[in-house]
């Protein structure tokens, strides 16, 4: 059972909190006693997506774990971002990992907790591990599939934005196809990400057959504070990828974070589902179908598609990608269409 | 403090880091002025007072919209609710049923009895308003209010003016628009029925008021020449529906023929048909060009009206009148054809317009009157000081809505003029325009329908036509608001600010930035749903 919204209350669920709704109704992020997570003072750029995605998720978290909760978090922009020396902005205890082994200090935290436990020390803490698309898809593979394969009891979320941001928006396996970064093809016929590589991680983590999987988006916070709270409600290794676009790297306008997560979505580009045991439970349907020229056009990584001569064969491609997800992950709602 | 190995500084919050010195823009939250506020002649807070309809306080609503007319169970029934002819939400699925929920206040104020506020403090100057229609009364209400002493005159039998004499039971039931009027003289408003006032500079001076509003209505209708025999019966349709409330109803016959194609052309011969008559409605041009509401049109024809369209009476007979066929010119205006027609016709109803008495006005110096009707200012105050005027003694549209408008404006101006000032309205908001609101996050909820009456009733029976809303349905309709312009308490800026740097301050208080840390990214002006929020450029 998915998420069920709530109709008809002027807003309903679609907004962040609503007054005419009781407060056991209303968003973590609503509440006035929210925790801040990743607090004020962060040095993220402006309209930062990761930003936002960090203080949704492990606000919910600290919620579902009645505030007992450790994070440990990969190299990357919302590491350094949050805690230059010796500053942090973190309200929650936090470690700092290596790029790529986030997922193995999870595991010892989770580990020790459980000898403390056994030993009758200390309470139910649960653990976190978060890190950006390069150390999650990249560098953080390895540990994160031993993570995955040894069913350790730890929540790792990623948080996507498609590149290496934080050292100047070099790709990573998580770049979209077509999609300009510092290290893809800068000139050329096909200037951009190469077609046919990269990885979608939440398939991987499927396959793995852990206990909950899910994606989400900044621009759903029900939806994403709804599925941080379920994966708390499993034991065993889980993983959620949000999406959260990166104005500096997507060269888009800082307040179109949240409009671009939601064409994302409503166009088929990022398919947002949950998956039990390595099977889907539920996918959000398109409440709203676009073509996936409405996503691409307000972002400068896509610009040398709308040249003089728009590269409409690309579009075409990435069309079909997007339609792919859409029958792949029963994006639209067959009732309703 | 024992350090760890090359550790020399303790932990610190990031709250040091003041990241709001990155801003070149700021957000600012701003109320918008809704479209349907800006439309509305009564100058109703129509956003205002669906904001508490939403939450389910009705009487809180109820209040709310009072402050500005104290009318709404007659309102949500007669009004052509332009507001929602503007409405935002029109552009989404279909505008918000103001009408049906400002008819569901009235009617549950009516019901549980609830009372306008009375004034505080007692000015002690002394007002007269010559007229106890919409204009008239609402200016007594406001009055009243401001803490005047109100009289009324009116030459009529029954306050409600031409509520009550030009507009047919089945629109607006008496017993509705009773309790409206009486509820105005439950705060201390005195009317004098049957006691019309000759000459308003005599009356001024035995009553020794202070200051006086005229709004007397157009109960006069107007003739057009039409050869006709000595049997042939001519009556105007206005005197035909002030017939209507007395004890001798008119007696018209069985075929009769209304001439005019005016919303009180449609009036009167649905009236006629109640009465068991056939009518016919002749009009000289065609139905888009006819003034009446369409959807007035629309119900007459339902209920089995016949209208000859494009067409004149040149000639009444004792039981037939002769019709010319007319064709429209290029300019829309009708030319004759020269084709008659000749129809039976017991009695002919002119519907061709009404003017106002404006015999009282004799003699007053300063006061100008041209094309019927009487100049006023900007402050509605006439040639005389002192003196006064609105309604359809004005040149405006003449409508109930219009008229109260008017009574409230005049109020205002009464007021201050006799605290020796003037009254300045407040600037108006720029207007929550459709591209300023961000629709993705309304809910998805199409328009309630009212229910109507059997077609069957409707041709018999003086039955309200147009059913209200229920309590379920009024608070759905009211949830439709968009709020245009105004916080509705949504969280969205609080929820997606991604520097934590909105504050909310509770249930009522709406929200703060705090500029220490606002980046101005501008995502809170982006996903506000309302658009009660916009961007200035940073000064230093």
């Amino acid at each position: 059972m998915s998420l069920q919204p709530v109709k008809f209350y002027q807003t309903g669920t679609f907004t962040v909190g609503n007054r005419l709704l009781a407060p056991e109704e209303r968003s973590v992020q609503a509440n006035m006693e929210r925790t801040n997570s990743l607090n004020s003072g962060h040095r993220a750029c402006q309209g930062c997506g990761e930003a936002l995605g960090a203080r949704y998720a492990i606000d919910a978290a600290m919620i579902a774990s009645q505030g007992q909760l450790v994070a440990a978090n990969a190299t990357g922009c919302l590491e350094v971002f949050s805690t230059p020396y010796p500053e942090t902005s973190w309200q929650i205890p936090w470690i700092h990992s290596l790029f790529g082994n986030t997922a193995a200090v999870a595991t010892g935290i989770a580990a020790a907790i459980k000898v403390k436990k056994a030993k009758g020390q200390g309470g139910d803490v649960r653990v976190v591990a978060q890190g950006g698309d390069g150390g999650t898809t990249d560098i953080g593979f390895g540990c994160l599939s031993g993570m995955f394969e040894r069913n350790d009891d730890v929540l790792y979320i990623c948080y996507d934005n498609g590149g290496y941001m934080n050292t100047g928006v070099q790709r990573s396996s998580a770049t979209p196809p077509a999609a300009r970064t510092a290290t893809t093809m800068p000139v050329g016929p096909e200037p951009g990400n190469a077609f046919g590589q990269g990885k979608f991680m939440p398939a991987l983590a499927m396959a793995h057959e852990i206990p909950y999987v899910a994606t989400a988006t900044v621009a759903d916070l029900r939806d994403l504070e709804y599925k941080v709270k379920k994966a708390m409600t499993f034991r065993g290794a889980r993983y959620i990828q949000i999406l959260v676009p990166c104005p500096l790297g997507w060269g888009a306008a800082s307040q179109d974070t949240i409009r671009l997560s939601r064409l994302a979505k409503e166009t088929g580009t990022f398919p947002v589902f949950e998956a039990e045991y390595g099977e889907i439970t539920s996918s959000s349907k398109i409440r709203r179908l676009l073509p996936v020229e409405e996503y691409l056009r307000p972002q400068k990584r896509f610009a040398h598609l709308f040249g003089k001569v728009p590269a409409v064969e690309t579009i075409a491609r990435l069309q079909a990608l997007a339609d792919r997800n859409i029958r792949r992950y029963q994006m639209l709602d067959k009732e309703a269409n | 403090m024992d350090k760890p190995y090359a550790i020399t500084l303790d932990p610190g919050s990031s709250l040091a880091n003041h990241t709001g010195s990155w801003r070149t823009e700021r957000p600012v939250y701003i109320d918008r002025l809704p479209p349907c506020n800006n439309q509305c002649p009564a100058g109703e807070d129509i956003q205002g007072w669906l904001f508490h309809a939403e939450s389910g306080n009705y009487e809180k609503a109820w209040q709310h919209l009072t402050k500005d007319n104290p009318f709404p169970a007659t309102m949500g029934r007669v009004c052509y609710h332009s507001c929602e002819s503007v409405c935002n939400r029109a552009q989404i699925d279909a505008p918000v049923g103001i009408n049906s929920v400002e008819r569901f206040l009235g009617d549950e104020a009516i019901k549980l009895g609830w009372k306008l506020a009375t004034p505080a403090a007692e000015t002690g100057k002394h007002v007269l308003v010559v007229g106890a229609g919409p204009s008239g009364m609402s200016a007594a209400y406001h009055l009243r209010r401001l803490g005047h002493r109100v009289t009324v005159h009116d030459a009529g039998p029954f306050m409600g003016g031409m509520m009550r004499f030009g507009i047919p039971k089945y629109r607006l039931p008496r017993e509705v628009l009773d309790a409206e009027m009486q509820r105005v003289v439950d705060i201390g408003v005195e009317v004098k029925l049957n006691s019309k006032v000759d000459n308003i500079l005599e009356s001024m001076q035995a009553g020794k008021f202070d200051a006086a509003f005229l709004a007397v209505g157009a109960h006069i209708g107007k003739r057009a020449y039409i050869p006709a025999g000595d049997t042939a019966k001519i009556v105007d349709a206005i005197s035909v529906l002030r017939s209507m409330e007395g004890e001798d109803k008119p007696m018209l016959g069985r075929r009769v023929v209304v001439y005019g194609g005016g919303n009180t052309a449609i009036d009167v011969a649905r009236t006629a048909k109640r009465m068991g008559a056939d009518p016919i409605i002749v009009y000289r041009r065609n139905r888009e060009k006819a003034p009446a509401h369409d959807f007035e049109i629309e119900e007459a024809l339902e209920e089995g009206i016949m209208v000859k369209w494009l067409s004149t009476i040149k000639q009444a007979g004792e039981s037939s009148i002769t019709i010319e066929k007319m064709v429209l010119d290029e300019k829309g205006f009708p030319q004759p054809t020269g084709e008659f027609e000749t129809m039976d016709a017991d009695s002919v109803v002119l519907a061709l317009g009404q003017d106002v008495d404006l015999g009282l006005l004799n003699d007053v110096p300063g006061l100008e009157v041209s094309d019927g009707v009487v100049k006023v200012g900007p402050n509605m105050m006439t040639g005389h000081p002192g003196i006064f005027a609105g309604g359809d003694m004005v040149p405006a549209d003449r409508n109930v809505t219009v008229a109260i408008g008017h009574g409230k404006k005049a109020a205002r101006n009464i007021d201050a003029w006799l605290r020796g000032t003037e009254y300045v309205t407040p600037p108006k908001h720029p207007v929550a325009t459709f591209d300023k609101l961000n629709t993705w996050y309304y809910a998805d909820a199409p328009k309630t329908v009212r229910p109507m009456l059997d077609i069957i009733r409707r041709q018999s029976t003086f039955d309200e036509v147009q059913g209200g809303l229920d309590e379920s349905t009024a608070l759905f309709e009211a949830r439709r608001c968009l709020s245009c312009g105004n916080c509705f308490e949504c969280d969205n800026c609080y929820g997606v600010c991604p520097d934590n740097a909105v504050i909310k301050l509770g249930p009522g208080n709406r929200f703060e930035f705090n500029y220490d840390y606002c980046k101005g990214c501008g995502m809170c002006v982006a996903e506000c749903p309302c658009g009660a929020i916009k961007m200035e450029p940073e000064n230093n």
